[in-house]
């Protein structure tokens, strides 16, 4: 006689998992990857093999050590691995994008529970504590395309926050990414292709990206900016595509990623425009990662009968 | 043996620091060199045996409800003293230790060890356990500005080390590579002194989030809280 089994709902399966989930977010970031490499040399390949290397050993090192049940090979943490290679530059030292890994895997994943426990989206606090601790070599931005002899460069919203003119590039340059800063955040054209597929798939919502750079774009023109070159520079583009849309440390509902993304676009316009960093996508999506429970908890949809009592 | 006992509890089993966590506020603040962590763990040693013996001493005396007061009181006296004797002799301490060192007056190890030991226990017992728990604290202060001292800026007592002073991790220096050291000793200490936390289930109800999370369970947590 068979055995007859009762679970909770739901009882429908779908073929996603977390593997499958995370592979599409790997094909997504490929683009830019090779963009990275094309720009700025094979330097930048060997960035990203150690970051995705590290985060992957750390996991499983991790997990083995407290005795959890090991998920390294969900290639979620090679995701965080490439989103936090895609954030530093490429003449960064070796050792301390080992150390950025670690500190983005077992720190800020790890210690809170693991994946779908962490409130901060790890490639983006690694970075932050790399800013931080390395503000040397974190800052050290290389012109592409002088090989070895690489000089260092303004970023371009660095150079238009100096109001340097003539470091600053064209549309042109900013869309395909020949320009000074880090890896994976050069390249528009790049990074749209890989936010189209991720939608396409279904893996993200249009929500989030769209209405940060709408935000952005729209307080550009307030501020009586030049609107295309603050959507085109900086992390903003690899941010509301990649980071902000990251599904443990933002909004699940609808008008949440909408709360979350005008939110994210007015803290980058703050830190840009009166901060003292040139930059201010990964400090904004932070912020937005603390404020994310609130956000879900006041956007819930209620339910239309026998919701709680008030 | 319990003299000993006194002595030695203050070092590892009940280390104010990274045990019973008192004292944090210093500990963070000073802990960025050595030289600083020695001064601070060495005035506070001194202020914590004085008040710790005076407290003893007068442990008849002092009406119990005014008791914190009286406490207040004679660890600021001390305290003063103390500040008056490191400005006059060690005026560079004085300017790296800033603040921090007017506030011992203010530092829970020492009315944690008045309140919990002094006004129950003789003169020299509470001197012994004042100097265990500053030998303690001193302990604690130096093991985390050698840390972040040698990795963040790279050097130990002022002397520079060859490789570590070019690659040193400036955060460890700040604020919050002192929270982050601090944490791996406490979990270092729970690991190796057999010190283990009770495990209990942390449930819902010790949840800053509880409100306003969706997990089953909360929902009690906060009607509990409104019939409060």
């Amino acid at each position: 006689m068979s055995k007859l089994i009762s679970s909770v709902s739901p009882h429908f399966y779908g073929k996603r998992t977390t593997q499958t989930i995370m592979l599409d977010v790997i094909i997504a970031l490929l683009p830019a990857a090779v963009a990275s490499v094309i720009i700025f040399g094979l330097r930048s390949l060997l960035v990203i093999a150690v970051c995705i290397g590290t985060c992957v050993l750390s996991e499983f090192l991790f997990q083995k050590l407290c005795k959890r049940e090991v998920t390294a090979m969900d290639l979620s943490a090679v995701v965080t691995g490439m989103l936090l290679a895609f954030n530093l530059p490429v003449s960064i030292p070796i050792w301390q994008a080992v150390l950025g890994s670690v500190t983005a895997i077992i720190v800020v994943k790890q210690l809170f529970g693991g994946i779908g426990q962490n409130f901060a989206n790890p490639a983006i606090t690694a970075r932050i504590i790399m800013m931080t601790a390395f503000s040397g070599s974190m800052t050290t931005w290389t012109m592409p395309g002088n090989g070895a002899d690489a000089v260092s460069s303004p970023t371009p919203l660095a150079a238009a926050a100096k109001g340097l003119k003539d470091a600053m590039p064209s549309y042109q340059t900013l869309f395909l990414g020949n320009h000074g800063g880090c890896l994976g955040e050069t390249c528009a054209l790049a990074i749209i292709l890989g936010g189209i597929y991720l939608v396409i798939r279904g893996v993200i919502t249009w929500h989030t990206p769209v209405v940060y750079v709408a935000t952005v774009a729209l307080m550009s023109f307030i501020c009586g900016k030049d609107v295309l070159y603050q959507v085109l520079s900086g992390g903003l583009l690899l941010g509301a595509v990649f980071m902000a849309t990251d599904y443990a440390t933002t909004p699940n509902t609808k008008w949440g990623k909408v709360v979350f993304g005008v939110g994210c676009g007015l803290i980058t316009i703050l830190i840009r425009f009166w901060g003292n960093l040139p930059e201010g996508v990964s400090f904004s999506i932070l912020i937005m990662n603390i404020l994310t429970p609130y956000i879900s908890k006041l956007t819930r949809s209620k339910p239309l009968v026998g919701g709680a009592k008030k | 043996m319990k003299t000993l006992n006194n002595f030695t509890k203050g070092i590892i089993k009940e280390n104010p620091v990274l045990v019973l966590i008192l004292g944090t506020c210093p500990t963070l603040a000073t802990s960025t060199s050595v030289i600083n962590a020695l001064g601070m763990g060495a005035a506070a040693t001194i202020v914590l045996l004085f008040s710790n013996i005076l407290i003893s001493a007068l442990r008849k005396v002092i009406p119990d409800k005014v008791r914190i007061p009286c406490y207040i009181v004679l660890i600021a006296g001390l305290v003063t003293a103390v500040q008056m004797l490191v400005k006059a002799y060690l005026p560079d301490l004085d300017k790296a230790l800033g603040i921090y060192l007017p506030l011992i007056v203010v530092n829970c190890i020492i009315l944690g060890r008045a309140e919990m030991f002094a006004n129950k226990n003789k003169v020299f017992d509470s001197a012994v356990d004042a100097l265990g728990m500053g030998v303690g604290f001193t302990f604690a202060l130096c093991l985390m500005a050698t840390i972040r001292e040698v990795f963040g800026s790279g050097t130990f007592c002022g002397i520079e080390i060859p490789v570590l002073i070019d690659n040193h991790v400036s955060i460890l220096t700040m604020a919050p590579g002192g929270f982050f050291v601090f944490g791996l000793l406490i979990a270092a200490m729970n690991k190796f002194a057999k010190h283990k936390p009770k495990k209990t289930e942390f449930g819902c109800a010790g949840c800053p989030q509880a409100e306003i999370c969706g997990k089953a369970g909360c929902g009690d947590v906060k009607e509990a809280a409104e019939n409060d």
